[in-house]
């Protein structure tokens, strides 16, 4: 699936231009639909249900966080959301067992870290494509929670288990958003201050050149991998938290949504460049978007034709807009 | 015998074969003819839209939007019928597979003329197609009621004793193995996911063949979408809802490299088959629904296993080492 060379190549712009003006781009759309949406309804001003709003897109947005490195490395996962599913369902018998809350929080993060090795595993050992195990190991995680719930539903959760997903810390923000914004941090460092991170962008831009020069590319990719399985347990924990309860159908179809996130980011999906910023802007929008739309009360089917129009658009519009500069004579 | 072991269609084949008579040897019935006649005429819509994705793998893209274009045009088919139903079957058809044409067009324009990469494109026609259905159907369902007797049973009208959802996905099968093998575009497809660059020089337009992909995965798509709202005389918004992951999960288990320029068509009708074969075994020999999602997903984990050994003899690798730690 490689874009290929059947156009010349167009001179590239210094890297730092390109992603400022993409972060520019996507920061001029957010204010748009801010705009829109408080001259569109008047409860969206509303700083408490402002606040309220993000409990719908901050467990997916940290998410977003590790899966924008793990594409920037040139991979994909698509079993996310079935990771998050598998979890839940770990942390749902852990307290039929009556633990407590550290130790049902420890089950999901583990269950998550584990599919997170699976893929991991399956992709750098058999050097096998990671869309097309992330295919498979979506289908089986997934399958797994039924096979164990069936068509049952757990809610059997301690009390205190709830501050995860309906917690407030200041008063005014949730517990989710605060760790949101905390994650956002370490991923950014990570990413665009450590030298893991430059090595990330290094395998994303030419694998093959990154293993010469000495950095362990399968090692490094297996990372990512067991990074977003822990992420995706931890927003298992959130969202199981959120709802009290796990079914087997907790999450589903999240993987796209995810994904919409991260590209709409600017990440690019063959991998080598994007940045948390982008993503992180990009969460926003996206929580905007469906936020406004849902004050409107338009149904969850028709955001997602606007979600899938936005993806395209987006990332059409700058291929267009130099498609138009060519053609203007004389330059 | 060795090497007629290690070729995968042959493989498949025995395995397929194999797991049929396990079956046969708890359930008898389940190895009658008709039966199994009735296995392949429920994979049928499978094996339909499996020819098609491959195409578009071959030329290293993936069409994410084939079950979303499948619901959209079944829905737009079982509305016309509801509202017009004199209006003859054949044009309906005719009407479902030109519809499915021109969305699996709009998602080969975006890839060759805005080079925007085929899953991001898909991704996004995928929610797109998938909320027309809604806002055509306001979320409301047609029934079998609602629509015309020829309408419901032309796909289990019985030619021969086959029906003709299966003779269909017999005519497709026959097409798509000449198209793949002696036509000149079909040639051109896998030259241009084999090796992009290396096409490129011999003239061969590389985006417009993802185009062209993309185009006969939408019309199969749309025909599809008429077969599978008649068979199972209903249809809504969520019509064949996540099918797209069978659909590539066949490709893949046939053989299909998601690298593009690798798969035939019986790999892809056998990878269809053992699908097929597994979802209807399953509850014959007494396995509860659940389990079919997560075997699915374990028969596609392996079958990649099995891929990724036979894919990497292919081509000459000077840097070996470099090539295996990084594909």
């Amino acid at each position: 699936m490689e874009k290929i060379m059947h156009t010349p190549s167009l001179p590239k712009l210094s890297l730092s231009t390109r992603l400022f003006s993409w972060e520019f781009f996507l920061l001029l759309i957010t204010a748009a639909v801010f705009v829109i949406n408080s001259l569109a309804s008047p409860y969206f001003l509303d700083p408490w249900n402002l606040s309220d709003a993000t409990f719908n897109f901050v467990e997916k947005a940290i998410v977003a966080l590790p899966v924008a490195m793990l594409i920037i490395s040139r991979e994909i996962d698509l079993s996310i959301a079935s990771i998050i599913a598998l979890a839940s369902v770990a942390m749902g018998f852990m307290a039929q067992t009556g633990a407590d809350s550290a130790l049902i929080v420890l089950a999901g993060l583990g269950v998550g870290l584990l599919c997170g090795l699976v893929n991991g595993l399956l992709v750098t050992r058999f050097q096998i494509p990671s869309i097309v195990v992330t295919i498979g190991t979506m289908s089986l995680f997934r399958g797994i929670s039924y096979i164990l719930l069936g068509d049952t539903v757990m809610k059997d959760y301690p009390q205190d288990f709830a501050y995860f997903g309906q917690g407030y810390v200041y008063a005014m923000f949730s517990f989710e958003f605060v760790l949101f914004l905390v994650l956002a941090l370490v991923f950014y460092l990570l990413l665009h201050k450590t030298n893991f991170g430059r090595r990330t962008y290094a395998i994303g831009n030419n694998p093959t050149a990154a293993f010469y020069s000495g950095i362990n590319v399968a090692r490094h990719r297996l990372i990512l991998f067991v990074l977003v399985g822990l992420v995706c347990g931890l927003a298992a924990v959130l969202l199981t938290s959120r709802l009290g309860s796990t079914r087997p159908t907790i999450a589903l179809g999240w993987e796209l949504s995810i994904i919409t996130m991260v590209v709409l980011g600017g990440v690019n999906i063959m991998g080598g460049s994007g940045t948390i910023a982008g993503v992180f802007i990009a969460v926003f929008l996206m929580g905007l978007v469906t936020f406004g739309l849902g004050l409107l009360n338009v149904p969850g089917i028709v955001m997602s034709i606007i979600i899938g129009g936005m993806l395209i658009g987006v990332i059409a519009a700058p291929v267009l807009l130099k498609k138009f500069k060519n053609r203007k004579p004389g330059s | 015998m060795k090497t007629l072991l290690q070729n995968r269609e042959v493989l498949l084949a025995v395995l397929i074969v194999v797991l049929v008579l396990m079956v046969g040897l708890v359930t008898h019935d389940f190895l009658q003819l008709s039966n199994l006649l009735a296995v392949y005429n429920d994979t049928s819509i499978l094996i339909i839209l499996a020819l098609g994705q491959m195409l578009v793998i071959l030329t290293r893209c993936i069409d994410l939007s084939v079950a979303a274009n499948l619901a959209l045009t079944g829905m737009v088919v079982a509305m016309l019928n509801s509202t017009y139903p004199d209006v003859a079957v054949p044009l309906l058809v005719l009407a479902g597979a030109l519809l499915g044409l021109m969305l699996g067009m709009i998602n080969g324009v975006l890839v060759w003329k805005l080079g925007i990469p085929a899953i991001v494109v898909t991704l996004g026609t995928m929610s797109i197609y998938r909320g027309i259905v809604f806002l055509l159907s306001d979320g409301a369902w047609v029934n079998a009621h609602e629509m015309s007797g020829a309408f419901v049973s032309i796909p289990r009208t019985e030619l021969l004793g086959i029906p003709v959802l299966a003779w269909v996905s017999v005519i497709v099968i026959a097409v798509m193995v000449h198209f793949t093998r002696h036509r000149r575009l079909g040639r051109e497809i896998y030259a241009a996911g084999n090796n992009p660059t290396a096409a490129f020089y011999t003239g061969i337009q590389v985006g417009r063949l993802q185009f062209v992909a993309f185009s006969i995965s939408g019309l199969l798509a749309g025909l599809c979408g008429y077969l599978w709202v008649s068979r199972y005389a209903v249809a809504y918004v969520d019509v064949a809802a996540g099918f797209e992951l069978q659909v590539i999960a066949a490709c893949v288990i046939g053989g299909v490299s998601i690298m593009g320029g690798i798969g035939t068509v019986q790999g892809c009708v056998l990878g269809a088959l053992f699908l097929g074969v597994i979802n209807n075994a399953l509850p014959v020999i007494g396995v509860s629904p659940f389990w079919q999602m997560a075997v699915s997903g374990a028969v596609i984990v392996i079958a990649v296993i099995a891929n990724a050994k036979s894919e990497r003899k292919a081509g000459r690798i000077i840097l070996k080492k470099a090539a295996l730690q990084t594909r």
